[in-house]
């Protein structure tokens, strides 16, 4: 196992990601982050509230669970069972720039299912893409907009993403 | 998905969260996701039912899933075809999943014995109705968070109602108390080995329960005369305005549907502030939903 964030690190990135988010943004536009079940839902918190906290006005967050749109559904391997959770969005993403977020950009498959969850709830104006790990092993045409790290593993090994609301401890590992 | 009586309280709470997770696609814009896309659900219905073939129906639509509708009505069943040879020719065709409904109790068991589609219990005989007991229970999870320790009154015709089976396995296993009401003539033999309680008054019971569940008085399917006059039955078993001055403030007033309005209940009360029984039509999709959803993927794990 070895460390590509620490606990700080993981702070910094974040912020940095935030100000990027802040500076892309035009003028007047209408942000709303959406995390992905369920570390991308805590990031995408995290990050809403640096983002309020620079902009001075509430940026909303919501919930995204892509279960029923994955293209696994039909052929589960042993170890993984789908479960279904809820959707959590309190806003209407019409018109939006919305920041889809997840822990890591991998095969670009979870990203894919997202953008199908999204677009059957309505029609945003733009959806970017933040991820805490860019991580190399793309299947599907799809890259991130914003990223904390890139990271090279050999296929066969993990990227996890701990985080303080989940696992107790912020850090990003390698195992 | 038999019933409710095969499944552990794991299991039943798999269901019901994941039933939540499809309450929203109701309610959005586009009112369908993609999980059963490429799937094909049978509507098997040899015995007549609006709103449970309605309900399953738009379940399976909302999930991508092709339906075939089938009522006996309309089928070769008519022509001397038998119950399994309909299955088995429906089957042919690659259906994946067959809700099923039928007179006799054991049809659905029977069904998953000789066919390899997964087979939904829609109602069978006086055996089980396992959605409309999941229903249930998941609507008053969703309103009292848990069913432990809550006081169930059943009350009405329960010799024939599968309902009222479901609901006795489902809720008694998730720790409710349930209290069996009816005149002795309504309740099923062996009442005696159910893990309930039966009272023949309703006004005496009344005041402790938490929910209550009117069933309908299935005339069509009585011999004799279980009780002297309609007037009399609901004058004893009725839930009246009146009556309901003597229940807890905030009673949950349950009926799985077709009213008898002015029989089992009266309109006030049906239409009251504590009544829940639009609400369980509504979580009935998402449970449908989510049943559908979970034996398609159990079968995908087999395969």
């Amino acid at each position: 196992m070895s460390v590509v964030l620490n606990s700080e690190e993981v702070q910094q990135v974040l912020s940095k990601m935030s100000e990027q988010i802040r500076v892309s943004a035009s003028e007047g536009e209408d942000i709303a982050f959406i995390g992905i079940r369920s570390r991308g839902e805590i990031l995408a918190e995290r990050l809403s509230e640096m983002l309020s906290e620079l902009l001075g006005i509430e940026v909303p967050c919501g919930t995204l669970d892509i279960t029923l749109y994955r293209d696994d559904l039909n052929s589960p391997s042993g170890d993984w069972q789908p479960v279904v959770r809820t959707t959590e969005i309190g806003f209407n993403i019409d018109e939006k720039l919305i920041i889809l977020v997840d822990d890591v950009l991998y095969t670009g498959r979870s990203t894919r299912a997202a953008l199908d969850a999204l677009i059957d709830l309505g029609r945003p104006k733009s959806i970017r893409l933040a991820v805490l790990v860019d991580r190399r092993g793309r299947e599907f045409p799809i890259q991130a907009d914003y990223f904390g790290v890139k990271s090279d593993v050999q296929p066969g090994k993990s990227v996890k993403v701990n985080l303080v609301e989940s696992d107790g401890k912020d850090e990003v590992v390698i195992e | 998905m038999l019933g409710l009586r095969d499944l552990d309280v794991s299991e039943i709470n798999h269901i019901l969260d994941t039933a939540e997770g499809f309450e929203q696609i109701s309610t959005r814009s586009v009112k369908k996701a993609p999980p059963l896309r490429g799937k094909v659900v049978a509507n098997l219905f040899f015995e007549d039912s609006t709103r449970t073939r309605n309900s399953f129906t738009l379940a399976a639509d909302r999930l991508s899933a092709d339906v075939i509708e089938f009522t006996q009505k309309m089928s070769s069943v008519s022509k001397g075809e038998t119950f399994l040879d309909t299955a088995r020719n429906l089957e042919a065709m690659g259906v994946d999943i067959v809700v099923v409904r039928h007179v006799a109790s054991g049809a659905s068991r029977l069904l998953s014995r000789s066919i390899s589609a997964c087979v939904v219990n829609a109602g069978g005989g006086f055996c089980e109705h396992p959605t409309q007991g999941l229903l249930d229970i998941y609507t008053i999870r969703k309103i009292k968070k848990s069913l432990e320790g809550l006081k169930i009154g059943i009350v009405g015709d329960i010799a024939h109602s599968r309902v009222a089976r479901s609901d006795i396995w489902g809720m008694s296993k998730l720790g409710a108390e349930v209290i069996l009401v009816g005149p002795p003539t309504l309740m099923p033999p062996k009442v005696d080995e159910l893990p309930v309680s039966v009272s023949y008054s309703l006004d005496d019971v009344l005041e402790e329960l938490d929910v209550i569940n009117m069933l309908r008085i299935q005339f069509e399917r009585m011999g004799g005369n279980p009780f002297p006059s309609v007037r009399e039955y609901s004058h004893f078993y009725g839930l009246t305005g009146e009556r309901m001055q003597k229940a807890k403030d905030d009673i949950l007033v349950m009926h799985p549907g077709p009213i008898n309005r002015g029989v089992e209940i009266e309109s006030e009360v049906a239409d009251g502030k504590n009544s829940v029984i639009l609400e369980q039509v509504k979580n009935g999709l998402a449970v449908r939903m989510a049943v559908l959803f979970l034996v398609n993927q159990a079968a995908a794990e087999k395969a």
